[in-house]
């Protein structure tokens, strides 16, 4: 019963993990760019999560109100004002640019915040579970946490390809030359889907705020879990991310059974293994 | 040094040139300095030279995958920390004499590199450097499991073994002064050497387009492992010899990304990518600002990180690019030119 529970655990985990996945999963479908620097602004959006939730008392969950459009306008202006620079055939600059930008914000979220753990209180909703059998329970947040992964995931997969905007980003990331023949304007395109990319980021950030401790260190750890979840379900598949992260958080829930300290490490292997036998991943749609 | 072209040609080629040869004294004065420092400089001044010439031999490596092979890693943290480890295993649990155990723990290194290569080389581009760090943390987590080794939080080197080293600290510290300013010349000639040959204009016809590299028959995929495996020999070492020094080793300290790699990549994008003078000129200027931001704590990586961006976006080819194309000048005759 304990490998059950350990599996749907997981699932659920799975859940968080596709959320730090669907932004990069986004940023990289439209214009290439692999964001090193994604997993510190999930920190970043836990933080300001925090300052919301002390300054103004809102409940976590509501905070994503405030969240997700101060998320949203950091990576439109992050785009237009330092990364769009970045772009050409070299893969150099993006790579080197925002691996700086990862540095810089850790650090200076460590001389704001200082090193100290944190976490977000929210209330009833921290204990709150369903009892599915007598031996299974699910806890309400990681449940509620699954089910937006779910919804946002549809959410970007209509907006890519059921919508005017998703057309223009499909386009430009096909041809950015053309589509400005076009009277697209493709700076404006990609600081768009670098903000709609940040906001889910925001909901992601304040849900890993509400489960776990965080710190402004542990960045690059969501950046390797997101990367894994992106590679696995195949790259440019939206719906490939859910099932990567699912995978990730399975491995890690099964890891944690069998040692406590093999958690992460078990995450990490299962990556491996996936890319030994299916480099490209499980389900992939674009070739790079 | 002059090819064998035609006489009849209205040119010839040259690698050495004037500035190349005033270089070349620069670096034997230099280089005489360095070897004399125990008898007339201080043992601050040996320390901060350590820690030079290790930062200098990880930026040459580095540069030489980056900015030669086209292999942006993020995880040479991983080979620092397998020297060090390697190292600390021989010393400690075979009785290995240490100097023989500093080389075996390259060899070792390089021998991890094989299937780590095999694994990371299914990734390109920027997928290849986050794959790099991935495997790096699975070699952390993975020593912070072994309780022979102090898990995660590590060992030391046994006091016998340091005593084995030498007698007294001066004497150690003496010994690992001249250990580490043989690797960073070490590393430096030999890539000067490798950068000459004809691996170097294979490495070199890479950096500058692949597919042209390729279509000449340039085999791409085999330099470029032979360069990933070297690279990870070297900075084995470099772990080995970091860890001599420190007496102390633990997974974080030694698999970490922001101590080991975020410096590195600084020093070389601020120095000058795909130069052999680029990551000399880029570790002068991280020890300076460090010397001048000493006492501003987590300020210096922020403006550390400011200024590799800022010299990313305005002038990618670093500090070296921009002297050596406003001058024209090489210091390192590694290229030929038309006279």
């Amino acid at each position: 019963m304990s490998w059950i529970d350990a599996i749907l655990q997981g699932t659920l985990l799975g859940g968080q993990y596709a959320l730090y996945a669907a932004g990069l999963s986004l940023i990289f479908g439209v214009m290439r760019l692999v964001n090193i620097a994604h997993g510190d602004l999930i920190i970043l959006g836990a933080y300001i999560a925090l300052v919301c939730v002390e300054m103004l008392g809102l409940h976590p969950l509501l905070s994503m109100i405030i969240v997700c459009p101060t998320m949203f306008a950091i990576g439109y202006w992050m785009q237009k004002l330092v990364l769009n620079k970045t772009l050409g055939n070299d893969i150099l600059p993006p790579l080197l640019v925002t691996f700086g930008l990862s540095i810089i914000l850790q650090n200076v979220l460590m001389e704001v915040f200082s090193a100290d753990s944190q976490r977000l209180q929210s209330g009833v909703l921290d204990t709150a579970s369903l009892q599915l059998t007598d031996e299974l329970t699910i806890g309400w947040l990681p449940l509620i946490c699954f089910v937006t992964a779910v919804i946002v995931i549809a959410s970007l997969q209509f907006l890519f390809y059921r919508t005017t905007m998703g057309m223009v980003f499909r386009a430009t990331s096909d041809k950015a030359e053309i589509v400005q023949l076009m009277g697209v304007k493709k700076d404006r395109v990609f600081a768009l889907a670098m903000g709609i990319a940040l906001a889910v980021v925001g909901i992601a950030s304040v849900f890993m705020a509400m489960r776990t401790n965080f710190d402004p260190s542990v960045g690059p750890g969501r950046l390797l879990y997101a990367f894994e979840a992106v590679i696995i379900g195949g790259l440019g598949n939206i719906w490939g991310t859910l099932l990567g992260g699912i995978i990730i958080g399975v491995s890690q829930a099964i890891g944690a059974q069998i040692n406590p300290g093999w958690q992460q490490l078990a995450g990490h292997l299962a990556f491996l293994l996936i890319l030994i036998f299916r480099p490209n991943g499980l389900f992939p749609r674009t070739k790079d | 040094m002059t090819s064998k072209i035609p006489e009849s040609l209205p040119f010839s080629i040259v690698r050495s040139t004037f500035a190349s040869k005033v270089a070349f004294l620069g670096f034997i004065v230099v280089f005489i300095a360095a070897v004399t420092l125990p008898w007339w400089g201080g043992r601050a001044d040996m320390r901060l030279v350590v820690e030079f010439c290790y930062y200098l031999a990880l930026a040459q490596l580095w540069n030489l995958l980056a900015g030669y092979g086209g292999l942006v890693s993020i995880g040479q943290q991983a080979f620092i920390g397998l020297g060090g480890y390697a190292f600390f295993m021989m010393a400690a649990f075979f009785d290995v004499p240490p100097l023989l155990a500093i080389f075996l723990s390259g060899v070792v290194t390089m021998l991890f590199a094989i299937p780590t290569a095999f694994l990371v080389f299914r990734l390109s581009g920027a997928y290849f450097a986050i794959g790099t760090w991935v495997v790096a943390e699975v070699y952390r987590l993975s020593f912070a499991q072994v309780s022979t080794l102090g898990g995660g939080s590590g060992m030391s080197l046994p006091i016998s073994v340091v005593k084995s080293i030498s007698a007294s600290k001066l004497e150690r510290e003496i010994l690992i002064y001249f250990l580490a300013l043989l690797l960073a010349m070490g590393v430096v000639t030999a890539l000067y050497v490798l950068l000459r040959s004809s691996w170097g204009l294979a490495l070199t016809a890479i950096r500058d387009s692949e597919a042209a590299a390729e279509s000449l028959g340039v085999k791409k995929q085999m330099t470029k492992y032979a360069v990933y495996l070297f690279a990870a020999f070297g900075t084995g070492l470099c772990g080995a010899i970091i860890f001599l020094n420190k007496l102390r080793i633990s997974p974080d300290s030694a698999f970490s990304v922001s101590d080991w790699t975020a410096n590195i990549i600084f020093i070389v994008v601020i120095g000058g990518i795909g130069t052999l003078e680029g990551p000399i000129i880029g570790t002068l200027v991280f020890f300076i600002l460090r010397g001048v931001l000493a006492d501003f704590g987590a300020w210096y990586m922020i403006f550390l990180g400011i200024v590799a961006v800022v010299v990313m976006l305005k002038a990618p080819q670093g500090v070296w690019g921009l002297v050596a194309k406003r001058y024209g000048i090489q210091l390192f005759p590694v290229g030929r030119k038309l006279m």
